[in-house]
């Protein structure tokens, strides 16, 4: 398949956005009929540079061609009459619509002013005949499973003459059958028909599956192409986490606080889905520890910390905090044992964006006495005198203190929030991602913070998709793999390549 | 109680022309429904039309141009709508309140530096044109009335068997599955905008011009709001809207019939009170639904 022609060049794209590089002066060639996949993080940037080619957006710099042409204007339309479709990760269907209406939805067959339901149907009748992708025509599309709305979309594209198909995270809302079903259907079109697909996804092992070449992305930057056949998952896992940052060691001291602090037995949660995501984690950490959890984005680490917080229902298992039970306690109920929140997700979770610095910093203390009259009248004075102490204890750089945090710079909206979770000086902190999107000296920062904490004689949960970051700060570190542990280790006992095989579903007893 | 009084063909008139006058507010309405801008400015689009049918009709002694005044103010007003809504990203509920206060307070002030009248506008006899009308029954009836008939038959079509129409509920209920085929979901909204506005110019019409030839100040009094309820009760259905607007005209006309027999005050309330009942019965639907769904 290597002498097969280019169909798309992508020519030193580069994406920016208002304060972040979704892409950073990306090449890449893609070849006529291959199975192309393009793997990285959440947040990697492999979206954005396939919304550049479907036209969603346009690039900053940099040029696309397809077919030895290049692209000038971008536009889903333009993209459709070039020949590419692309399913999107969030489906582009409207519900109430019927299949046969969605498949041909902005170019839909005329009788006359009106639109030809019957020519409608049969379009779709032929495409399923022709691809083996089969639907119901007449059904409505909030009544089908994910699985058909995916094929609806699948044929839409097709339907428009695509013969290249981009496939945007396509597994992630399906079951293994149904995933069965789709490399399939794949496979199928790609030997008959001759179409080129990309196919975006972070799982290793259907890259693996179905895939003639891997691009591997991270941080925006392509930092390989690679022929499927030449690489392991291994090898892919520690190009999409391996970034070097040499920092300095940070000082480590005991404590000499010991015992328990968290104890999680047994979990199972679902997702929103309703899924199992959490199956059956037990784990322990105790006072003076930090606790990594190492896993690929989406194996149950969020839905493990939502539980383990109370932001999420517990289906069976026991969490204690520092002894006291704490599964099916209200969020509130459960920091009042003694834990704090650092959430994986600053801008929905962490921070109010509207709200200035001083407001973000109080929350959660708003009603102390020192702080409020009654619990119900604010005292403006001591509350900006206590914002504006932990301010400058940690550093975060903003106008003033009634700078709104939405405006500020991804590190110092995080600052604020590790200033606010750690000045509850609480023995329990559940830390996710905390650097996330942050530059290093902000990062380097926060992770001195952590370490404090722990030398102090916290007991520390962290959760990151930073490898890095994890065997900087971890005692001990577990992988998680589908909602399972897979592993302990000691940072020190472990390379990073060889952990990265359990966090995409090696076992214990695989390791030979 | 004697039911011939209530029933009768009378009844059925008012019954008719109170319909008209939602039937048509409620088609505007139901064309930003469907593009998920539900306007419920309406009821000042309505006075807004009203009172240019009637300036236009007493400056051109033509009920064309009353009906052109109208339309065209409606046309403003529904682009006005879009504009704030969809570029502005203005929170369409506000929108269409501020519209409702604005169109009460422009009109009051027009009529008296026009006209120089205050309160309502009485053109000497003759010098406004009434919409033609047509006897039936002894009964007379406006043009308006079968156009309107006409109008959901053509309103339901685009809707439910034209690609436009698909394309216009396609921008309300999930705007980026339109974008990701190449059509504009903004394009969509600001045609339902100003064909509500359309619309609404003709209710306004019929509501200063239809059997009248006047303006009052508040003409609308307040049926545009019956008309979003009539929206949302006909779930955006045209024929299901009209049905709705034909029980509250309803109603609307029995209460008239009953004011004989009982205290006219109370009466004048029982198309709200028919509309506050919808709501109810539809609320319930909604939960029943909701609860089936989870």
């Amino acid at each position: 398949m290597s002498q097969a022609e280019t169909v798309i060049s992508f020519r030193h794209i580069t994406m920016a956005f208002p304060g972040v590089v979704a892409n950073d002066d990306v090449s890449l060639d893609i070849r006529k009929g291959e199975v192309f996949a393009l793997v990285g993080e959440n947040g990697a940037g492999k979206s954005t540079l396939m919304k550049v080619l479907y036209g969603m957006n346009e690039p900053t710099e940099g040029e696309v061609w397809v077919r030895g042409q290049q692209v000038r204007h971008f536009s889903p339309a333009n993209a459709i009459g070039m020949g590419i479709g692309m399913v999107h990760q969030h489906f582009m269907l409207v519900p109430s619509f019927t299949v046969a209406q969605n498949v041909v939805l902005g170019d839909e067959p005329r009788k006359g002013l009106f639109c030809d339901f019957a020519k409608a149907r049969q379009t779709v009748e032929d495409l399923v005949k022709e691809y083996g992708l089969k639907v119901e025509p007449d059904d409505r599309i909030e009544d089908i499973s994910v699985g058909l709305q995916q094929r609806v979309e699948i044929l839409k594209a097709l339907r428009r003459g695509a013969d290249i198909l981009i496939l945007d995270e396509p597994t992630a809302v399906l079951t293994p059958q149904e995933t069965d079903e789709l490399f399939a259907v794949i496979r199928r079109i790609v030997a008959e028909k001759q179409m080129t697909i990309i196919i975006i996804t972070h799982k290793l092992g259907e890259v693996m599956a179905i895939s003639d070449r891997v691009g591997v992305m991270r941080a925006g930057k392509l930092v390989g192409v690679c022929e499927t056949a030449d690489v392991s998952e291994r090898i892919l896992a520690s190009m999409m986490v391996g970034k070097e940052v040499l920092l300095d060691a940070i000082e480590r001291a005991d404590s000499g606080e010991d015992g328990v602090a968290i104890e999680v037995e047994g979990l199972r949660v679902r997702d929103s889905r309703g899924l199992e995501a959490v199956r059956g984690v037990s784990l322990t950490v105790r006072r003076g520890e930090i606790l990594g959890i190492a896993g690929v984005e989406g194996n149950g680490q969020s839905e493990l910390l939502e539980a383990i917080t109370g932001l999420r229902p517990i289906e069976s298992g026991r969490v204690s905090i520092l002894g006291k039970r704490a599964d099916g306690l209200s969020p509130k109920a459960i920091r009042a044992l003694g834990l704090s929140h650092v959430p994986e997700d600053r801008i929905a979770t962490g921070v109010s964006v509207k709200a200035d610095v001083t407001d973000n910093l109080i929350v959660g203390k708003e009603r102390r006495r020192e702080f409020s009259a009654l619990g119900i009248h604010m005292k403006r004075g001591p509350i900006r005198e206590y914002a504006k102490k932990v301010f400058e204890r940690f550093d975060i750089r903003a106008a003033g203190l009634d700078t709104a945090v939405g405006s500020m710079s991804g590190g110092n909206m995080q600052k604020v929030v590790v200033a606010r979770e750690f000045s509850f000086d609480t023995p329990v902190l559940i830390i996710s991602q905390p650097t996330r999107g942050v530059d290093i000296g902000a990062m380097d920062f926060i992770h001195q913070q952590i370490v404090e904490k722990r030398n102090a004689g916290c007991a520390i949960l962290l959760v990151s998709a930073d490898l890095d970051e994890l065997y900087r700060l971890s005692d001990r570190m577990v992988t998680i793999y589908e909602g399972e542990i897979t592993g302990e280790f000691k940072p020190e006992d472990i390379p990073k390549t060889e952990i990265s095989y359990y966090m995409t579903g090696g076992r214990k007893e695989a390791r030979a | 109680m004697d039911l011939g009084a209530i029933f009768n063909l009378s009844t059925l008139m008012n019954t008719i022309n109170t319909a008209t006058i939602v039937v048509l507010a409620g088609l505007g309405c139901l064309m930003t429904d469907q593009a998920g801008m539900m306007c419920i400015g309406i009821d000042g689009m309505m006075t807004a039309g009203a009172f240019a049918a009637v300036i236009g009709s007493w400056l051109c002694s033509s009920w064309i141009m009353g009906l052109v005044f109208a339309l065209a103010v409606g046309l403003l007003l529904g682009g006005f709508y879009g504009l704030f809504v969809i570029r502005y990203k203005s929170d369409e509920f506000i929108i269409g309140v501020a519209l409702n206060i604005f169109a009460v307070a422009i009109t009051t002030f027009l009529l008296r530096s026009i006209p120089g009248q205050s309160g309502s506008f009485h053109p000497a006899t003759g010098a406004v044109v009434k919409l033609p009308s047509f006897s039936i029954a002894g009964s007379n009836v406006s043009i308006m009335v079968p156009l309107s008939w006409l109008l959901v038959a053509l309103t339901w079509l685009l809707v439910y068997r034209t690609p436009l129409g698909f394309w216009l509920h396609a921008s309300g209920e999930h705007p980026e599955s339109l974008r990701s085929v190449g059509r504009s979901p903004e394009r969509m909204k600001y045609l339902g905008s100003l064909a509500c506005g359309l619309f609404c110019g003709l209710s306004g019409a019929y509501l200063s011009l239809g059997y009248l030839s006047t303006f009052t100040e508040n003409m609308s009094a307040s049926q545009g709001y019956v008309a979003v309820a009539c929206v949302i009760f006909g779930r955006s259905n045209p024929v299901y809207v009209f049905l709705a607007a034909l029980l509250f005209g309803f109603i609307d006309a029995a209460g008239q019939r009953m004011q004989g027999i009982v205290d006219p005050t109370l009466t004048a309330t029982f198309p709200y009170i028919g509309t506050i009942l919808m709501m109810v019965i539809l609320a319930v639907r909604y939960t029943a639904m909701k609860k089936k769904r989870a």
